[in-house]
C-alpha cells in the first residue's frame, strides 16, 4: 500500500472524528492536536477506529506516534501492509 | 425569611414544539405529538419524538461524543438563557447551578454497546471508551457544564417520573441557601432511544398502543391501555426575586410551594394517600388553601392503576373546590418521563397571560371509576388563572408537587 493511500485512510478516520474541522489545510508535519482541537478522547477514537476498520492495534506506548499526520503515516504504513 | 424564587426563562423541546409558544398553541388546538416509530427488537411502537435542531447550540463533534439527553439539556439550557435575556458572558459561572431531573440514564448507551458487542463476536476489545462518561448518572447535566462553561454545582436528580419537578425544587433550594445566583433547572428524557423501556412496559401490560398513534395515549379514558413513551426536556432559569427585579427580568411566575414525599408501599403501584399528603404539604408550605388553586395538572400516565389512584387523591383534596379545575397533558405528548413535570408545567404557565386552561385529550369515555369534578375535557376553558399546582409521581413511590403563582 502506498503512503498516500495510508494517509487517505487516516484522514478518513480523523474527518469522522473532528466533525467540525476542515482538514484541507492540514500541515502534515505539525501536531494534529494543535491544528484540529483534538483531545485525549479523540485520540482514543482514532485508535478504536483503526482497530474496527483495519484491524490495526496500536499499543498504548505507541500513542505518541500518532502526533502528526506524517508520524501517523510512517508508523502505520507497515501495519497496513501486514 | 426564605428568599422568594421566580421563573425568569425557559427552554423546552417536546413532541409538540420546540418553544413554549408553539407548545401552547398546539395544546389549545388539540394536536397530538405522537407517531409510530420503528424500534429495535420491538417493531412499530407509538412514541413522542422531538425535532429540535441539535446543532443550534452544540458542535457536531460534541453531539457525537455525548448523549441524546445531554443534547436535549444543552438545547433547553441555552434556550432558557436566551429567553431570560441574561447577559451570561458577564456572569460568575461558579455561581450558576444546573439541576436536571432524570428518570434513568445510561440505558441508551448500554443497549447500543451490547448490540455492537453481538455484531463483533462478543469482542469486548471493541467496547467504546465513551461508555463510562456517557453513562454516568450526571452526564446530561455535565454536558451542559461543558457546553456553557458553568463551574458551579451541576448534577442530575434521579427521581423516576417525579424528576422534572425535583430539578426545579433543587434549584429553588440552592438559591434559597445562597449557594448560587442562578439555577438552570428542570428535567429531560431520552427514553425513546431505548427498546428496553418499551419492552418493560409491554411486559407489565402498560404500553399504550393503537393503530392510530394519536389514540395510543388516553389517560382517564376507559379504553386506555397504557403509557406512550416520549422524549423531551424543559429547563427553567430560576432567580431570587430581588435579583430578577434588579435586572428588570420578565417573570413567568413565583414558586410558592413544593413538596416531595415517598409511598413506601410498592415498586410500581401508586399510593393515593401519600399523593394527597404531598399536595397538602405543598399547599401548607405555600400558605394557601385548596380552593385558591386554579389548575391542578395531573401526572395521569394512562395506566388504569395510576390514573385511578391519582384521581382518588386529587378528588379527596379538590372535589369540594368549585373554582379549581383539573387538566392533564400526556394525552397530547405521551409520557416525557424525567421531563414530564417540567414540560407539563410549561404547557400551563401561559394560562397566567391568556386566561385559558387547556383541556385533557382523548377522553371519549370517562373511566367510571374516576370521580373528578371540574376536569377540563371538551376544549380549553376560559378562566382567570393565578395559581397552578403541578403533580409528578414516579416508580418506587416518589411524589413531587410544585405550586406556581402568577407574579403581579
Amino acid at each position: 500500500m502506498q503512503t498516500s493511500e495510508v494517509r487517505e485512510k487516516i484522514a478518513d478516520i480523523i474527518s469522522d472524528i473532528a466533525l467540525d474541522e476542515d482538514l484541507a489545510g492540514l500541515d502534515d508535519s505539525q501536531s494534529l492536536r494543535d491544528q484540529l482541537d483534538l483531545d485525549s478522547m479523540d485520540f482514543l477514537d482514532i485508535v478504536m477506529e483503526l482497530k474496527k476498520r483495519h484491524k490495526i492495534e496500536v499499543p498504548q506506548e505507541d500513542y505518541p506516534q500518532l502526533a502528526t499526520m506524517n508520524s501517523c503515516v510512517e508508523y502505520l504504513t507497515p501495519k497496513f501492509m501486514q | 425569611m426564605k428568599h422568594r424564587i421566580v421563573i425568569t426563562g425557559l427552554g423546552l423541546t417536546c413532541p409538540l414544539g420546540n418553544d413554549i409558544k408553539e407548545f401552547r398553541k398546539n395544546l389549545l388546538e388539540d394536536k397530538s405529538g405522537i407517531r409510530h416509530i420503528d424500534k429495535r427488537h420491538m417493531g412499530k411502537v407509538a412514541a413522542g419524538i422531538c425535532n429540535f435542531d441539535e446543532k443550534k447550540h452544540q458542535p457536531r463533534k460534541m453531539r457525537k461524543r455525548g448523549t441524546r439527553a445531554g443534547s436535549i439539556s444543552i438545547y433547553c439550557a441555552n434556550e432558557a438563557l436566551l429567553d431570560a435575556n441574561i447577559e451570561f458572558s458577564m456572569m460568575d459561572k461558579s455561581r450558576v447551578g444546573v439541576f436536571v431531573g432524570i428518570t434513568e440514564h445510561g440505558n441508551v448507551e448500554t443497549e447500543n454497546e451490547i448490540h455492537e458487542l453481538y455484531q463483533n463476536d462478543l469482542d469486548t476489545g471493541l467496547w467504546s471508551h465513551h461508555h463510562n462518561p456517557r453513562t454516568v448518572a450526571n452526564a446530561p447535566a455535565g454536558e451542559v457544564s461543558l457546553n456553557l462553561g458553568i463551574t458551579g454545582p451541576v448534577y442530575t436528580i434521579g427521581a423516576a417520573c417525579a424528576a422534572g419537578n425535583m430539578g426545579l425544587i433543587q434549584g429553588l433550594q440552592m438559591l434559597q441557601l445562597e449557594e448560587i445566583d442562578l439555577a438552570i433547572a428542570g428535567g429531560v428524557s431520552e427514553s425513546t432511544d431505548t427498546f428496553g423501556i418499551f419492552a418493560a412496559f409491554n411486559a407489565q401490560g402498560a404500553l399504550g398502543q393503537n393503530e392510530d398513534p394519536s389514540l395510543a395515549t388516553r389517560p382517564m379514558d376507559v379504553n386506555r391501555n397504557g403509557i406512550v413513551v416520549s422524549e423531551g426536556g424543559c429547563l427553567y432559569t430560576l432567580e431570587r426575586l430581588e435579583d430578577a427585579q434588579k435586572r428588570g427580568a420578565k417573570i413567568y411566575g413565583e414558586i410558592i410551594g413544593h413538596h416531595v414525599n415517598s409511598d413506601a408501599s410498592d415498586f410500581v403501584l401508586p399510593n393515593a394517600q401519600r399523593q394527597a399528603e404531598c399536595m397538602r404539604m405543598a399547599m401548607r408550605k405555600a400558605n394557601i388553601s385548596a380552593n385558591e388553586i386554579d389548575i391542578v395538572n395531573l401526572h395521569a400516565t394512562g395506566t388504569k392503576a395510576g390514573d385511578i389512584q391519582e384521581c382518588k387523591a386529587v378528588a379527596e383534596v379538590f372535589n369540594s373546590c368549585p373554582d379549581t379545575y383539573i387538566n392533564a397533558t400526556k394525552g397530547f405528548i405521551g409520557h416525557c418521563m424525567g421531563a414530564a413535570g417540567s414540560v407539563e408545567l410549561a404547557g400551563n404557565l401561559p394560562s397566567f397571560q391568556d386566561n385559558k386552561i387547556h383541556a385533557c385529550k382523548n377522553i371519549d369515555n370517562m373511566d367510571p371509576e374516576i370521580d373528578l369534578r371540574q376536569l377540563v375535557k371538551n376544549g380549553p376553558l376560559n378562566k382567570k388563572v393565578d395559581i397552578i399546582l403541578n403533580n409528578s409521581f414516579g416508580m418506587l413511590g416518589i411524589n413531587s408537587c410544585v405550586i406556581i403563582k402568577k407574579f403581579n
